[in-house]
């Protein structure tokens, strides 16, 4: 798209491990019609922090975390990552996006490709190098090595968010986005997925999660944000207490 | 990347998936023979007539199959999020549109290739001697009718209304490319036949205008 956004052509393949990001939401808003989903948020998260966005349904953390992808476009506000300071969002910036993954409520994945295809298909359009390796190496982590030429449709809810969390972590981002991501999955899968955040944090990824009840990924937190109604109602590194608001969530 | 690497993953990625589930592709070829036969039943055609309706009925029929074709385009990106994954992707967003209009244009022409013969036999209609001209004619033709519909389809997913929304919008809009792609098919079929050029010339305006358009507004047409 010429012209509105800025627009980065990197034609390099990209090189795992991306440095970690970090992210400011200056005044964000989102409005849709009357109804107000953010309102006026203000949050800088730094570089390599994991931050547990917690709150009730509604109160604004799946389109936080959708603003902070650029799939959607504030009403008014500016976000910064990193360094750079874009007005919308990472909508026209090809660089950025390279760097950003995420999970969302939906899977993300095309059931009528295997789970290997599906891999693929995402590698491609991030252009990564050693692509066969790294799908064989998060099939393998996510153990789906089994059943990598398995369509998706064929698969169990928890599977099928095994996968997806393995094809957000294809492209090793520097800012990764999860909208509850332990949806279905199952014990084994939810320690699985424990110790995997537990080695990104290590890694120096930030992560920016949101998760319902009791979570023992959500302990590794470093950093909570209450949101309450679209605004930030707490946030434990200005001064409210991080076990109890993580108490909270999961109570 | 590239907008050609973009949108040739994208194509890929159609055929694949509609290859893979056969549903799209067949489910048109047998709307559109029905549609061919009832009309040749309705109008009993002799050869002269056919020359004279036959071109219109022809594209009508093309349009069917293009509202059926293409309104899953992007709402079978809907079921599990994945055009949010696309979107996210470090590829320009004109890239989604032009592979799947690489890929309705593909599927639609396949149709269209099929159903071609069997027009020509129950119509009564000779196309082997035109049949290089009448491909190009095809070919432009269909590209703006994909074009068009794979836009309308982004633009019609989010609507209540889906279903009704994109023939709705699709058949005002390829108004002008229906009657020239209707004209130059009647001009080969004529006898002689007669290669129209200016119709042919007004589909490639008509091509350029719609792919440039989608290119602008690709960005937006994407957003929730």
């Amino acid at each position: 798209m010429p012209g509105v956004f800025e627009t980065d052509r990197v034609s390099a393949p990209h090189n795992a491990a991306d440095p970690a990001l970090g992210i400011a939401f200056q005044e964000i808003e989102k409005r849709y019609g009357d109804l107000f989903a953010l309102r006026r948020v203000s949050l800088s998260i730094r570089p390599g922090e994991m931050v547990a966005l917690v709150g009730a349904n509604g109160s604004g953390k799946s389109t936080l975390l959708r603003v902070a992808a650029g799939l959607v476009r504030p009403s008014s506000g500016r976000i910064e990552f990193g360094t750079r300071s874009i007005a919308e969002g990472p909508y026209g910036s090809l660089a950025l996006r390279r760097r950003i993954a995420m999970v969302g409520h939906s899977i993300m994945l095309y059931d009528a490709l295997t789970a290997e295809e599906n891999l693929s298909l995402f590698g491609q359009l991030h252009d990564l190098s050693g692509l066969p390796a790294l799908i064989r190496d998060g099939l393998a982590a996510a153990g789906l090595a089994q059943r990598s030429s398995s369509l998706v449709r064929t698969f169990s809810r928890g599977m099928r968010q095994r996968l997806a969390i393995a094809r957000a972590l294809l492209s090793a981002p520097g800012l990764l986005l999860l909208d509850e991501p332990t949806t279905g999955l199952d014990v084994q899968g939810i320690a699985w997925f424990t110790d995997t955040l537990r080695r990104l944090r290590r890694g120096g990824c930030t992560i920016v999660m949101s998760t319902h009840g009791p979570s023992e990924a959500l302990r590794l937190a470093t950093r909570a944000v209450r949101l309450e109604a679209g605004r930030v109602a707490a946030d434990s590194a200005k001064g409210a207490e991080l076990t109890s608001m993580l108490d909270f969530q999961e109570n | 990347m590239n907008l050609a690497r973009g949108a040739r993953i994208i194509l890929a990625k159609e055929l694949r998936t509609e290859f893979r589930a056969r549903e799209l592709l067949s489910t048109t070829i047998v709307f559109v023979l029905l549609v061919i036969v009832l009309f040749s039943f309705t109008f009993d055609p002799t050869s002269a007539e056919s020359r004279r309706f036959g071109p219109g009925l022809l594209w009508l029929a093309f349009l069917f199959a293009g509202s059926l074709m293409l309104q899953p385009s992007f709402l079978r990106e809907q079921s599990n999020d994945t055009l949010a994954s696309l979107r996210m992707a470090p590829i320009e967003p004109f890239a989604i549109f032009l592979g799947k209009i690489a890929a309705n244009l593909f599927f639609m022409l396949l149709a269209e290739l099929f159903l071609l013969p069997v027009f020509a036999v129950l119509y009564n209609v000779s196309i082997v001697p035109v049949f290089g001209s009448l491909t190009l004619v095809l070919f432009l033709g269909t590209l703006g009718v994909a074009t068009v519909g794979t836009v309308l389809s982004a633009i019609s997913v989010h609507a209540r209304m889906r279903e009704l929304m994109l023939p709705l919008l699709l058949l005002p809009a390829l108004t002008p490319v229906l009657v020239a792609s209707a004209e130059v098919t009647a001009g080969l079929m004529a006898q002689p036949p007669v290669l129209n050029t200016e119709g042919l010339l007004l589909l490639v305006i008509f091509d350029v205008v719609f792919l440039t358009a989608a290119w602008l507004v690709a960005e937006y047409l994407l957003e929730e």
